[in-house]
């Protein structure tokens, strides 16, 4: 259970091995954890993930076996983690980046992204929401991207998988009012991270820690949508109504 | 399910609410059928919400609202009432104080009901000679978690787990317990201002007994902990009559306001309220004897401003209350000093001196001092100094009073009520299933 002061309890990350999501488990105070569930493939990155957390003392890290393609196995596994108590944090972090040009050529590669950005995230969200709407209270963060915001010729298969997410989460945050349970979108713009290590900086680029704080205060605060840094939502805001003529000529 | 409404319920700091199908509670036959009809969220009995964190929600369960059933009768001859868990304090001595008769322990506020009295086991301004509630209430009627009906005596160690069990025994639908005889609605009250925490706390050590009713108001603020001690006995026909009051077992306490629904975050802060806390204790003369005051005056002056919860704005606040042994009085000091530090404005901020507790395993009172600061939530750094505090309080012995937590950790709990397990084993006969849960069972792995 969240305490008066919105400090969580159990947080349970899909995507377990996102830096994302372990700077914002890092983040929330450490002692109070009892229960810290990280979901993936299994893998040497995911058991590292959990002995890094258990070796900041955090109590009741495990890992879960979960495969985001296997959408038939989600309910399952979702029921079993709830089941045995409460979660009050759940992070939606797995994605793939995929290789835009890779994607044009052989067209399984953008299914495959597709598969694992959107519907991978539709599925575990649907349950995950099933079971907040029956606890009666927790919080549904979603990694969405602000590359989601407005397609670009660069990146546009992983922009499309993000549009289609943020949409969906958008309208499960309509359908959970009055449940007690609450998504919150959070809209990155880049991070330095594994999977963005190989490409330029773009401006505005943040660190992972840098996007767990805003997750953080954005959970105590109950709100819906983060841009992280913050100011990125006005500049998106701006990119957005661009006319195409313009927006196509800025450097990718 | 009948009549369930998906509620946003939380307690009174109005911190972490949670959404649980409320009920309205008919009858023992109804309660009993929606015990066996739990799903695995499970069942728990609401009272009039004025438990400041999470006692008396439970998310995505079946709460039942007890304050539709609300009978209750007044035997003057065995100088008891008997009521239903759902009737309120409220009404019970708009009934009983003109008929010559008080309860035998009164919280800070009478809208509370008979249930929640019972599993909070609250506690009142004359804990060091009457002990709480619990120890006054003489039979009980219980639905358990097999939704069967019983009635328990103190002889019954079922009866003291429900004391203070937080409803996680079983529903509690009616309670008898003794009143006590009185003379008027009055009160005579002495006042006695004290330079400094020192000055309060030696006073009250020292003259605290001579009375029935004794209370200190702490300046948080001050960082001399200056404060205003009021104590007081009621008061006889006699003394009514020499002061010329003309109606003295009179008792009508009205509304007089209610705080504005929306108060803009910040307006509570370190300056307002060390302006109120300054003008509260000049207000007081340094000494005044046998001042005539109402009963509504002396034990519920909060209770005239309707829904003064909502004064700390849309973040809530909480009450960090705490009980020390007297060998351990010097914690006062250093909470005071630790909340002044990261500026959390108190204005009520209440010590007051426990006498020894009862046999019920999770019944908060022991023996020696405890203390009372209400909180906005929103203060910076308080859940790191709260929890330096409570490792503080744990390890000389003392402990925080669940009625009022709502952010202790499970250790901590588990820590400072050592017989837990002797009430868990209790319970495991009464509730096998457990089917009785909280958010704060929940949180405190209850």
């Amino acid at each position: 259970m969240l305490d008066a002061l919105g400090e969580p309890q159990s947080v349970l990350v899909f995507g377990g091995t996102s830096e994302i999501a372990l700077a914002t488990i890092k983040e929330m105070p450490r002692h109070r954890l009892r229960r810290v569930l990280l979901a993936g493939r299994p893998s040497e990155s995911l058991d590292a993930a959990v002995a890094e957390l258990r070796d900041l003392n955090i109590t009741g890290v495990e890992a879960i076996e979960f495969d985001a393609k296997n959408t038939e196995s989600h309910g399952a596994i979702i029921d079993g983690v709830f089941d045995r108590s409460d979660i009050d944090v759940v992070i939606l972090a797995f994605g793939l980046l995929g290789d835009q040009m890779t994607a044009e050529e052989d067209p399984s590669h953008a299914v495959e992204v597709a598969t694992v950005n959107y519907t991978g995230s539709v599925s575990a969200g649907l349950h995950v929401a099933r079971r907040l709407k029956n606890q009666g209270h927790g919080a549904l963060v979603v990694l969405s991207s602000v590359a989601g915001d407005r397609a670009r010729r660069s990146n546009y298969v992983y922009g499309s998988t993000k549009a289609g997410l943020d949409a969906f989460a958008q309208g499960l945050d309509a359908a959970l009012a009055g449940t007690g349970a609450h998504v919150l979108i959070v809209r990155p713009g880049f991070v330095r991270t594994r999977m963005t290590s190989h490409l330029p900086e773009a401006p505005m680029t943040t660190n992972p820690e840098d996007v767990a704080k805003i997750i953080v205060a954005a959970l105590k605060k109950g709100k819906s949508t983060v841009y992280a840094p913050g100011p990125l939502r006005f500049v998106m805001a701006g990119l957005k109504t661009l006319p195409k003529s313009v927006f196509r000529k800025l450097p990718s | 399910m009948s009549g369930a409404v998906a509620t946003e319920l939380s307690g009174w700091g109005r911190t972490m609410p949670t959404v649980a199908r409320l009920v309205d509670a008919h009858s023992e036959t109804q309660i009993s059928e929606l015990i066996k009809d739990a799903d695995s969220r499970g069942v728990l009995a609401r009272g009039l919400g004025r438990s400041y964190g999470d006692a008396a929600q439970s998310g995505g369960a079946t709460v039942i609202d007890m304050t539709t059933m609300t009978g209750f009768r007044l035997d003057a001859d065995n100088m008891s009432v008997t009521a239903d868990a759902g009737a309120s304090i409220d009404e019970i001595l708009r009934q009983i104080v003109p008929r010559g008769f008080f309860v035998p322990v009164s919280a800070g506020t009478r809208i509370i009901t008979v249930g929640g009295a019972i599993a909070g086991d609250i506690h009142g301004k004359n804990h060091h000679r009457d002990g709480s509630f619990g120890a006054h209430v003489t039979e009980l009627a219980l639905i358990d978690g097999l939704g069967v009906m019983h009635n328990l005596t103190p002889k019954d160690p079922r009866f003291w787990a429900t004391v203070g069990g937080m409803g996680l025994t079983g529903v509690i639908v009616s309670a008898t317990f003794t009143v006590i005889p009185i003379q008027s609605s009055y009160i005579t009250v002495d006042t006695e201002r004290g330079k400094d925490l020192d000055a309060v706390m030696s006073s009250m050590l020292e003259r605290d007994h001579e009375y029935r009713y004794t209370v200190a108001w702490i300046d948080s603020v001050s960082a001399s902990g200056r404060g205003v001690i009021t104590r007081g006995d009621h008061s006889t026909a006699q003394q009514c009559n020499d002061d010329k009051i003309k109606n003295p077992r009179s008792y009508d306490p009205k509304k007089i306001a209610t705080a504005p629904g929306l108060v803009p975050k910040g307006a509570l802060n370190k300056w307002t309220v060390q302006a109120f806390n300054e003008g509260w204790f000049r207000k007081h003369p340094s000494l005044r004897v046998g001042e005539q005051q109402k009963i509504s005056a002396f034990f519920h002056p909060l209770d005239g401003v309707q829904e003064w919860n909502r004064i700390y704005g849309p973040q809530g606040f909480l009450q960090y209350q705490f009980q020390v042994p007297d060998s351990a009085g010097n914690l006062v000091e250093i909470a005071l000093g630790k909340l002044r530090e990261i500026g959390a404005p108190s204005f009520l901020t209440v010590l007051k001196r426990f006498g020894p507790g009862n046999q019920a395993p999770l019944s908060f009172p022991q023996s020696g001092w405890t203390l009372a600061a209400d909180l906005p939530a929103g203060v910076p750094g308080l859940g790191r100094t709260l929890d330096q505090l409570d490792d503080l309080i744990s390890a000389e012995g003392g402990r925080l009073y669940l009625a009022k937590d709502s952010r202790q950790s499970p250790t901590n709990f588990a820590r400072t009520y050592p017989r837990l397990e002797e009430w868990r084993e209790i319970r495991d006969t009464m509730d096998p299933n457990h089917v009785f849960a909280s958010d704060l069972s929940r949180r405190l792995e209850i």
